[in-house]
Order: structure tokens, then sequence, then C-alpha cells
């Protein structure tokens, strides 16, 4: 009890103390402030780049595997990637029928072609799918439908199209409805999707026609295998599971056995996003070791103003020790002192980062994420420096001989 | 009046020596200094400057340690006393007076006079209280929450005696208590003297002044280290 009114006796002394010396003890917290804000405002933007990557990398579809045909190998001649011929339809079928936790599967064809309507023209890439890409790309209709099951039966002449496409074809017209040429041949535009914007790799992922497979592999492009295969696994936990049935069930539909390699690749996106995440987590951490750099600063200088304080208040520690303060009730006082500076600058810090953190988001148009975890660290750091910077300062002044300390001047 | 044979003596010192080194040469400031002051006794220790007096003063008031001897407060040896003892020694037994105040210039005169309360742990209503009671008996009742830069010379070391008196001392020790006080305020403070001598204080003077150690019982001279001079010793006012 006796200690604990002492250190509240302390407090309030610190207090009364920085009140007094207004500007000296707001210049010693701007240093803290600078430290703790700067975590905070650079960490939120980090967090902001990787949600936006990987927000940008889910919306090509989570927990996706996507098989695609290998290279070529005639007579020790290699072709490009995905020139492979071996990847049906009934392929996509059989995993859909045979291998389990599977949510969708959905084979695609893509061709690029010069699409007409009316007066205009524009060159963009055509895409033979599914209905379940819808689910798998979660993609969705602003206007009309997507291809149905029946589309593809019929192998209809029918398109979705995405809003680059619209806008370029059709301007303000309502595009739905109307028809379009796609390779000469007449197409009945039957939905418009919504934006999706650009895909973590830079594409414009609205400049985009979907029309039914069948009608892509027979009417358009005249060939009998696919390009890709679009796997989403129920569960992240599948992911390998399901990744190794794939390829045991490929390798046996395509007689392929031994050591004979795969005639397709399968690939994994969560593999994309760990990376993907472990750079932007590098990232946030740079950022924010920089700042924190800038902490360590302002801890210096809390010190640096410490010492010039307990210089210029020679005489009250003399005359506080003729009184009777031991070492330990001088020391608590500079020790409460520092502290004090260092729990204000972080409050006013968070308070700064938060704001700063806003107005980048506001202005810069940019997407900031505030995490509680560096607001709690940086606070704790801030207090931590204050106390330990102020250390020295107040065994110091705890250590000044009285007499000495009142004949001060 | 004289009833030395009674009396407790407060202070018991024998053979008191502080040796300087300066230099690889010995300077003996205090060169065995014994006696004794009683409870009551209302001291003036005269000297020029230079002649150990404020070395002793120091001793006296436990802000420094002797080389040699030893020293007895109240029975108590304190001459080998940590700096904490020290400290908390000047805290429950001696009220200091400095020539220069020394007041702390940011809080108020009542907070001045409160702050060795803080130091004895005394809560802060008390410690309030208790100051208030002490600014009044010096007439600064009306003075407490004025700074110490907004009165007077000879009110400021009127609040510096309330605080010497605050944690009610066995000895006040006062350092030219008058020293950089005009006549009049000296005349006033004096009196409170002459007063807490009457109510049966012990008090140590160090003065160069002749006319201020006149209003002690008792004058102690000090030359080159050593009491060369000691009058009136044991004079203390009956405590009615």
């Amino acid at each position: 009890m006796w200690s604990w009114m002492l250190f509240s006796e302390s407090f309030q002394m610190a207090l009364t103390s920085l009140y007094a010396n207004k500007m000296r003890s707001l210049l010693t917290m701007l240093g803290i402030i600078i430290g703790v804000g700067a975590v905070i405002a650079l960490v939120s933007v980090g967090m902001g780049v990787r949600s936006n990557v990987t927000s940008s990398i889910a919306s090509l579809g989570s927990n996706m595997l996507i098989v695609s045909p290998g290279s070529s190998n005639r007579g020790g001649v290699r072709g490009a990637a995905g020139s492979m011929q071996t990847l049906k339809y009934d392929d996509a079928e059989a995993i859909k029928n045979k291998i389990k936790n599977i949510d969708y599967v959905s084979p695609s064809v893509s061709s690029s072609y010069q699409v007409v309507y009316g007066n205009n023209n524009w060159k963009t890439t055509v895409q033979g799918v599914t209905p379940e890409f819808m689910s798998i790309r979660s993609l969705s209709v602003s206007n009309g439908s997507f291809i149905s099951l029946n589309d593809m039966n019929k192998r209809s002449r029918v398109a979705v199209i995405g809003t680059t496409v619209a806008s370029n074809l059709f301007a303000k017209e309502n595009p739905v409805g109307k028809n379009i040429r796609i390779n000469n041949q007449p197409y009945k535009v039957i939905g418009l999707l919504d934006s999706k914007g650009q895909s973590s790799m830079g594409q414009d992922q609205d400049d985009m026609i979907y029309v039914p497979i069948t009608t892509a592999q027979e009417r358009m492009l005249g060939i009998t295998y696919v390009q890709s295969i679009n796997i989403q696994v129920s569960d992240q936990k599948y992911m390998d599971q399901v990744q190794a049935e794939v390829e045991t069930l490929l390798r046996t539909r395509h007689h392929l056995v031994g050591d004979k390699e795969n005639d397709f690749n399968v690939r994994n996106l969560t593999s994309l996003m760990e990376t993907v995440n472990q750079s932007t987590t590098m990232l946030t951490m740079l950022l924010g070791a920089i700042a924190g750099i800038s902490l360590l600063v302002g801890g210096i200088g809390i010190m640096n103003i410490m010492m010039v304080s307990v210089t210029e208040r020679t005489r009250e520690i003399g005359i506080r020790k003729a009184l009777g303060a031991t070492f330990m009730n001088i020391m608590t006082q500079f020790l409460i002192e520092s502290m004090v500076i260092g729990v204000i600058g972080g409050i006013i810090g968070i308070v700064v980062g938060c704001a700063v953190s806003q107005i980048i988001a506001t202005v810069g148009n940019f997407k900031t994420v505030i995490t509680v975890a560096p607001i709690v660290i940086s606070f704790v750091f801030a207090v931590g420096t204050g106390l330990f910077f102020g250390i020295y300062p107040a065994r110091k002044a705890a250590k000044l001989d009285p007499i000495e300390a009142l004949r001060y001047e | 009046m004289e009833k030395k044979e009674n009396r407790y003596p407060t202070i018991q010192l024998s053979g008191i020596r502080k040796i300087y080194h300066i230099g690889g040469e010995e300077l003996a400031a205090l060169d065995g200094i014994t006696t004794n002051i009683y409870q009551g006794e209302f001291a003036a220790l005269m000297g020029p400057s230079g002649s150990g007096k404020s070395t002793l003063m120091n001793i006296l008031g436990c802000l420094d340690r002797p080389s040699e001897g030893s020293y007895k407060l109240d029975g108590e040896e304190v001459a080998g006393l940590s700096d904490d003892k020290l400290a908390i020694t000047r805290n429950r037994k001696i009220g200091f007076v400095f020539q220069n105040f020394n007041l702390l210039s940011r809080i108020s005169a009542l907070e001045n006079v409160a702050l060795p309360l803080v130091y004895a742990g005394v809560g802060r209503k008390e410690r309030l209280e208790r100051a208030r009671y002490y600014l009044e008996a010096v007439g600064l009742g009306d003075r407490a929450d004025h700074q110490p830069n907004e009165l007077s010379g000879g009110q400021r070391q009127r609040v510096a005696i309330a605080r010497a008196l605050v944690n009610d001392p066995h000895i006040i020790m006062a350092d030219e208590p008058t020293g950089n006080l005009d006549t009049k305020s000296t005349k006033e403070i004096m009196e409170i003297f002459e007063t807490m001598h009457e109510k049966g204080r012990t008090i140590i003077l160090v003065t160069h002044e002749p006319e201020i150690a006149a209003c002690a019982s008792r004058q102690l001279l000090v030359r080159d280290g050593k009491i060369t001079r000691d009058e009136g010793k044991g004079v203390v006012m009956d405590v009615v």
C-alpha cells in the first residue's frame, strides 16, 4: 500500500512535470508518435497489399486444380506446353464421376477471335466452358443468364460477354438479346457478366466471351480435345489427395505405364496463394521493421530529453533527497515520467497511425487493413522504449549526492 | 532555567573527523569534534567560511557521513548508515531550512509544505491537512495555493519553515536562514525560531552574523575543523 501510494504520487508528479514543460514533452513524444504511427500505417499498407493480392487470387476460384495438356514430344522434338491433344471432355467427366471431394469440374477451350457487332469490332478471347464454370470462377451475371446445360447439349450459338467486350461492341446499348458475329458466325448474347476487374497477373478479366464448350469445340475450333480442366475441390485439406488421384486416373485413362511422362500438368492455385502470402508477409515485416527503427530513434529522443531534464532538475532532486526521498523514490519518479511519455505518445501514435492509414486509403484509393497486432506491439514497444531509455537517466538522478545537488546552480 | 542534568542529549558527537583527499593530500575539514546537543537547545554554529561549519551541518543533518568518529542521534548510531537509511532518518527526525529556501517552483506553497510527508508515506488528504495547519502556524494560511515565485523572500522562508516542521521532527537545522532576507523579514523569521525554541524544539542554526547568533541560547564557534568556543551549553527553555 505504501509503495502503491508512492507510485500514484510519482504518477501525479510526472504528469505535473510533463505539463509544466508542454513544448518539450510534446517534442519528445513526437518521436514516439511518429514511430508508433509509422508502424501502424505502414503495416496497414502491407496488409492491404496482401489482402488485395489474396482476394484477386481467390477470385480465380479457391481450392482450384487446373489440369492442362502437357507438351508434345515427337521424335525428340518437344512442342509448346499445352500442345498435346490427349485431354478430352470425357476425362473431365471421368474425374467428376470417379473422384470424391470435388465440387465442380469444368473443362474449357479458348481462342482469340475478332468479334463484330454492327460497325464495331473487337478482338477478344472466346472461351468454351460448361455451366459449372460460373461457380468455379465465382462469376455472376448482371443481366440475362449464363450458359445452360441445354445450350451445351444443343451446341447453341449463344454467348455470355464480359463488361469490357460489352462496352467496346455495344457502348451504352443493352447487349442481351443482340446478335454478334464470332468467326463470321452469328451468336446470340444471352448474358452480361458483372465486372471482375484485373486479375493479380494484370489480365483484364472482363475482356472475355463465354460460349458452350460443345459449340466452341465443334462449330468454332473444330477440335475434339480440351485445353484445360478446372477442378474445384470441396475443401483445402483434400487438395493434395485429389491432385494425386487426378494424376493417377488420367495416367490410367491415357495408358501411361511405367515411367512414361505425364501428357498433362496439374497445377495447384493454393501453392501460388501460399507463395504470394509469404512474399507479402515479408513486405509487411520489412515495412514494419523500417518503421520500428523510427520508434527506436524516438526512444533515444526520450533518453536525451530525460538526461537534460535530470541535469536541469538537479536542485529539485537535491531538495527531494534532503527531505527524505530514497533512491527508489527518485528512480520511480523519473521512470514513470519517461514511461508516461511512452504511453501518451503511444496512444497519440495509434490515433495518428490509424488516421494516416485511412487517409492513404481514401486519397490513394488503396485498400489498407488495420489489424490489432501492430497496434498492440508498437504500443508495448513504445512504453518499453520509454521505460528502457528512462532507466539510465533515472539512475543518474537517483544516485545524485544530495549535498552536491543542493549546491547546483 | 538550567536543568541540563535532566535533559536528554539529542545529538552526541564524539571524535568526528571529515577528511577530504585532494590531489593526494589529506585535508581535514573537521578535526575531532566532540560535543552534545541537548533536546530543546537553540544552538548557533558560527565560524568564518572554510572553518568546516557547513561540513558539520551536513553531517548533523545526515546529508553526509563522517570519515571517523561516532554520531548518535537520539541514541542511535547514524555515522555508518546507508544512503537510503540516512534519507529515512532525515525524513523522520530532521527539518531543514536553507538560505535559498529550496522550494520546488512548480508546485504550490501547500504542496511544498506537504512534500516530506509524501516520502513519509502519509496519505494525500492527511498530508494536505497537516501542511495547511503548519502553513497557518507561520501565518501563511491565505497563501496556500500560491506558487513560491508569487511570494516574497520572507514568505518563502516561512513556507520552508512550515515544511521543516510538518513531519514533527526532533531537530530543526537552519543554514543561514536569514542570509537572503531584508531586516524586516529577518526579524520575523527569528521570531518564529524563538517561538519554536520556546515550545521546546531543538534548533541548530548556522550563521556568520553575531546578532543572529545572539538570538540562540548557545553559541558554538568552529574554526579549522574544531570547536574553539562553546557558550551557554545546556541552556534550554522550560517546557510548561
